[in-house]
């Protein structure tokens, strides 16, 4: 049998990305910008900084020894903070779209909303006065996970709702069972969507960590505050910088990942 | 014979599929969607459920490999119940294939292919092995599609892709959901064609759901038509559907043109072709001349040494025209329809269409009378399976 005539109609062979998808240079060169402006604006904060004259009060803050441990304990608790979330939130989003459990789904996501709505600064302050018998880096852990699960919740259960039905029926015609379809289709087709979900909740738990000094859990937020209470607006303004490029670099190298993470023909 | 899907005229060999007293009741709601239905599917035919959107033609293909469960009933897959079955490991016995095809899109055509016999734990060779062979029996080159993402096909390539996914394990049985439904008619035509004729190589039991009238004709061996209430009103050959509708509601589904219809169902080369004279390329002019004015056709064809067709030479022939004589615009094959043959005259408007076999040679001219008396004759003639014919277009 001859191939036919709607062989025209397809588009050219080969691993040539669909309409709207940049070639891989282009991807990267736009990959390229965000550092390099975080890396201007560190910079210019050090020109500046190392342009003044620090009293003893200013050099107590503003000395690699203290910024670096800051600026490490600041990653690790983003970094502990969000595989939990990760831990949490992904099973969560998939287990409320699962046959039964899914109307569920609406009151969870109403509480998540409501975790995310109220300020976080509230919700540090209010976890370390109720369990008082924890260590505060826990509390802040605590905190910040109820905080940021929600947006890789909603976009898991987004991210699986967005699939053809008719692509898990037909697997499931095919005899995929229930564990196989979510495995191999579902979570497959909805990695895009959950990264979206992952990489927002990174950028937020990266800001809100900050807020850890309150409760004494340490991290960059430390530097703010010790500018706030000292009144030294240079301290305040590195430590602020610095979180914000922590911020940026780390949205950055999320966005990196979904780029690659995305499954081909999607 | 209507609520009952045996009918007297049916095989005597065991069914491949038999539904009995097959129910399906959602809760909440008055009337079952699936009412009792007892349904026999012959072994190596294709069993097309027809009828209007809604009737529970759907519903029913899906109980068969329970992506529906019944409520209550039997299903006996060749002679095994399998109502109770594990689902999963029943589905792997039954091709799947569905209207919107289903390809997982973030798989590779050959991944997709290999879902089934994967599942079956089948080892990579034999797994890359079945592949090629499924693809080049759909018609797509292995080497240049298996590779591809179904993005990167047609419509009608992915519906290829999606029967090739079906018959992945070569499953006995096969259910398809208006596996052609959503593409242009001109390609649906060709995959309809292919379909019948690997299906007279394979010769799957198949059910096969679809709401068109001529495609349930073009494709079935039987046919069950559903009312709106999920009852069968009539489960025959498409033959006896079209000149003795069981029920008025058969009537009115099949519609006007039923006659027309069964032209479809008809082959030249099963109607007797009337007696008509040739003209050999070697005779000379006069001859040709004298050859048409004293037989009592208006027109002859033309034949050259091979006895391939070159033109009509008409009665008032002179010149250049008894040369060469006037183009014949369409030749007919013997595997084509009387429908098609009806079609190529009026298209010529011309009462009369040449026949010629599949190397081209003339085998005779069929003209209106011939069509019109076999219309009109009850016992019509003998209909061959449709997958046993040529596809229009290879004659």
């Amino acid at each position: 049998m001859a191939v036919v005539s709607e062989q025209g109609a397809a588009p050219a062979a080969g691993g040539t990305p669909g309409p709207g998808t940049k070639g891989p240079r282009a991807r990267w060169a736009t990959h390229l910008v965000r550092p390099a402006i975080v890396v201007v604006a560190l910079v210019v904060l050090y020109l500046y900084v190392s342009s003044r004259q620090l009293d003893s009060i200013e050099r107590r803050s503003l000395n690699a020894a203290y910024i670096l441990s800051r600026t490490w304990q600041h990653v690790q608790l983003t970094a502990i903070v969000s595989v939990i979330i990760l831990l949490v939130a992904v099973p969560l989003g998939v287990l409320l779209t699962r046959d039964g459990v899914s109307r569920f789904s609406g009151p969870v996501l109403t509480l998540a909303n409501i975790s995310q709505a109220i300020p976080s600064i509230g919700l540090i302050v209010l976890f370390a006065v109720a369990f008082l018998s924890l260590p505060v880096y826990a509390i802040a852990v605590l905190a910040f996970v109820i905080h940021g699960v929600l947006p890789i919740v909603r976009n898991t259960i987004a991210g699986i709702g967005q699939v053809d039905r008719s692509v898990i029926e037909a697997a499931r015609g095919m005899g995929m069972t229930k564990l196989g379809v979510l495995v191999s289709v579902e979570l497959p087709l909805a990695v895009p969507v959950i990264l979206a979900g992952v990489r927002t909740t990174l950028t937020i738990t990266t800001g809100t960590v900050a807020l850890a000094t309150f409760i004494g859990a340490g991290g960059l937020g430390d530097i703010i505050s010790n500018g706030l209470a000292s009144n030294r607006n240079i301290v305040l303004v590195t430590g602020s910088v610095l979180v914000a490029a922590l911020a940026l670099l780390i949205d950055w190298l999320a966005a990196i990942a979904e780029d690659n993470l995305a499954p081909r023909g999607v | 014979m209507p609520e009952n899907g045996r009918t007297d005229t049916g095989p005597t060999a065991e069914p491949m599929i038999r539904l009995e007293q097959l129910t399906k009741r959602y809760p909440g709601q008055d009337r079952p969607a699936v009412d009792r239905l007892d349904l026999d599917v012959p072994p190596g035919e294709i069993v097309v459920l027809l009828g209007p959107s809604g009737c529970g033609k759907t519903t029913t293909m899906k109980l068969i490999n329970r992506l529906i469960e019944p409520t209550s009933g039997t299903i006996l897959l060749d002679g095994e119940d399998v109502t109770r079955a594990d689902p999963d490991a029943l589905r792997r016995r039954i091709g799947y294939a569905i209207q919107q095809t289903g390809l997982f899109p973030h798989r590779s055509v050959a991944d997709n292919v290999a879902t089934v016999p994967r599942m079956l734990g089948w080892d990579r060779k034999r797994v890359a092995g079945r592949v090629d062979e499924l693809l080049t029996l759909v018609g797509l080159d292995p080497d240049t599609y298996r590779g591809r993402l179904p993005r990167q096909l047609s419509g009608g390539q992915q519906q290829r892709v999606g029967v090739a996914r079906a018959l992945g394990a070569d499953p006995e049985v096969m259910l398809m959901d208006e596996p052609f439904g959503a593409i242009d008619p001109l390609t649906r035509e060709t995959l309809q064609n292919e379909f019948l004729r690997i299906q007279s190589e394979l010769g799957k039991t198949i059910v096969f759901v679809t709401h068109d009238i001529d495609e349930a004709v073009k494709m079935g061996d039987r046919i069950a038509i559903f009312n709106a209430g999920s009852g069968i009103e009539q489960y025959d050959t498409p033959e006896r559907i079209l000149t003795e509708p069981a029920t008025p509601f058969v009537s009115e589904f099949v519609g006007s043109g039923a006659a027309i219809k069964r032209l479809t169902l008809s082959r030249v080369g099963d109607v007797p072709v009337p007696d008509w004279p040739s003209i050999g390329q070697d005779t000379h002019r006069d001859e040709r001349a004298a050859a048409v004015r004293a037989g009592a056709r208006e027109f002859l064809p033309l034949l050259d040494a091979d006895r391939r067709p070159l033109g009509w030479v008409p009665a008032d022939a002179s010149g250049d025209v008894l040369d060469r004589g006037l183009p014949i615009v369409t030749r007919i094959g013997p595997g084509d329809s009387l429908f098609a043959a009806l079609d190529a005259m009026l298209a010529a408007n011309s009462s009369a269409v040449v026949v010629v076999d599949d190397a081209g040679a003339y085998r005779g001219v069929l003209d209106l009378e011939t069509i019109l008396s076999t219309v009109h004759t009850d016992a019509g003639p003998a209909v061959p399976r449709p997958g046993t014919v040529a596809t229009p277009g290879t004659v």
